[in-house]
């Protein structure tokens, strides 16, 4: 069990903010934090690691206190046994992959941990290279596997993949989990790509200025908003074009081009370029046996 | 024929003082790149006065303080056997004094543009202070450390008023070849002046153009 009581005085873009967060985390999760830039993820994942100290609170893994403002204690990041993923993987440039992961070996710790990730990350072939002649990719499972050498028990994930394109994210994802699966250290992961939600995290948290807007698992979460019965989606005018007496609307929804027909009277207001809802309501609808839903 | 005295004797200062810098330097420019006390504005322009200060006024301060005559002075050869003016010792000291802008500014700057994340991961990772800054800064600032002792170098063997104001002109001892072309041009031995000029000018044009030669890249370049 680990628990979160932290409080902190941020200044984000729109000014000063006050982070209040009280959680208590699972051992051997995956929790993904979820929310728009500037609401206090980072900052979260920093006061968990020693980096940041918050105003007041406190923290314990596992019965172990590693901060705690009324008691006086701090523990340093050095004395705290969490790993973390830099945003900017933080490998350093003048040593190969393998010295890099040599380097994050504890005193005395077998070596023969190292052989093991390379193989697991599948950075044999790399290993003798310097981190900048690597992929972005490659670059990430080096962090990540240096991030496991000393085996944490908390591993702090800062947005891994956003630098990823998407083929390489669903190879990443999976090398996560089956880290995860081998060493079964709980982690935190903040993000915001649904999709890794959902294939990654057994909960899920929405952070919003600096507080917890949303907490379960990631489908209690996801379909607790919006969820009215409707397909609905949102997207991006790319093109309005006039057919007889329809109007056709291409709307970019994630990555996929969709054609709408629109009454010529609907696309008055519209232009190229502007945020759009795109719904359907439910034109067959379904009957199910209440007793089957939970939480309807 | 130039006496070759006063160029070794130049030489010679020049690597005692890049050497006593990379000492103090490395945890100076450290201390200024990462501290957060309210006391270190007043370092950094302390560490910067050299820059603007007559070398005059430098070494005209530093022969009163280190005067046998004053109390100061009198402690210093009476306790440790040290004295600092009209000898090596005291041009090593002032040297050091006045170049040391030359040596923290690149080494501060070096530090302070590293990523903060490569210091913070390694802290994550369980190291220590003293482990991050070998292993991990120091060689990520090798071509800042290059600078500051080269640029310390270049500038202890060109520099004149402090030397002349606290070192005078014993041969041998404190005679470096800026005094050496001084007094000769004064004796009106313009060959000899223009010997040593001429190869003090190759000299420095040679250690400033490897500076940048090997921190452009270049050198590396030919290797491959």
């Amino acid at each position: 069990m680990i628990v979160i009581q932290l409080s902190k005085q941020l200044w984000g873009a729109g000014g000063p903010m006050q982070l209040e967060l009280d959680l208590s985390l699972t051992t051997g999760q995956i929790v993904a934090v979820y929310g728009k830039s500037g609401v206090g993820k980072t900052s979260l994942l920093r006061m968990i690691a020693g980096l940041m100290q918050p105003d007041r609170g406190r923290i314990a893994v596992n019965d172990e206190v590693w901060f705690d403002d009324a008691q006086d204690i701090n523990l340093k990041p050095q004395q705290r046994q969490a790993g973390f993923l830099f945003q900017d993987y933080a490998l350093f440039p003048h040593m190969t992959v393998e010295q890099n992961l040599m380097f994050a070996l504890k005193r005395k710790q077998d070596a023969g941990i190292v052989a093991d990730l390379i193989a697991l990350t599948e950075l044999e072939e790399l290993r003798h290279r310097k981190p900048a002649t690597l992929s972005g990719g490659q670059q990430q499972r080096v962090a990540l596997a240096r991030a496991l050498v000393q085996q944490p028990r908390l591993l702090l994930l800062d947005e891994p993949m956003s630098a990823l394109d998407h083929a390489m994210r669903r190879r990443l994802q999976d090398y996560l989990l089956l880290m995860h699966r081998r060493y079964q250290p709980t982690i935190v992961l903040v993000t915001h790509d649904l999709p890794e939600i959902l294939r990654l995290a057994d909960r899920m948290l929405i952070m919003d200025e600096g507080r917890i807007a949303g907490d379960g698992t990631p489908q209690e979460v996801l379909t607790s908003t919006g969820g009215i019965g409707k397909f609905q989606f949102s997207g991006e005018v790319v093109s309005i074009t006039r057919e007889d007496v329809v109007c056709i609307v291409a709307v970019l929804i994630g990555k996929d081009l969709v054609r709408v027909v629109a009454d010529p009277a609907e696309i008055i207001e519209l232009s190229p370029g502007d945020r759009v809802l795109v719904s359907s309501k439910a034109f067959n609808p379904v009957i199910t046996k209440l007793n089957d839903f939970r939480d309807a | 024929m130039i006496d070759w005295g006063p160029l070794i004797l130049t030489f010679k200062l020049a690597l005692c003082v890049t050497a006593i810098l990379l000492v103090i330097g490395i945890p100076l420019g450290y201390w200024l790149a990462f501290s957060q006390r309210r006391i270190k504005p007043v370092i950094e322009a302390l560490v910067s006065m050299p820059l603007v200060l007559p070398p005059t006024v430098i070494g005209f301060y530093l022969l009163v303080a280190f005067s046998p005559s004053n109390a100061f002075g009198h402690w210093m050869r009476e306790s440790l056997g040290l004295q600092l003016i009209f000898s090596f010792e005291g041009l090593v000291f002032a040297s050091v004094l006045y170049s040391l802008p030359f040596m923290v500014h690149p080494v501060q700057s070096g530090f302070a543009h590293l990523p903060s994340s490569l210091r913070e991961s390694a802290y994550v990772l369980g190291k220590t202070r003293w482990t991050t800054l070998l292993r991990v800064l120091l060689p990520n600032i090798k071509p800042a450390l290059l600078t500051g002792a080269v640029l310390s170098f270049a500038h202890t063997i060109g520099e004149f008023g402090v030397v002349l104001m606290i070192g005078g002109n014993i041969p041998g001892e404190t005679r470096v070849a800026s005094i050496a072309i001084y007094d000769e041009v004064e004796a009106l031995n313009y060959g000899i002046a223009n010997a040593y000029s001429l190869i003090l000018f190759a000299l420095t044009f040679l250690i400033l153009l490897t500076v940048y030669l090997v921190n452009g890249g270049y050198v590396k370049r030919m290797w491959r």
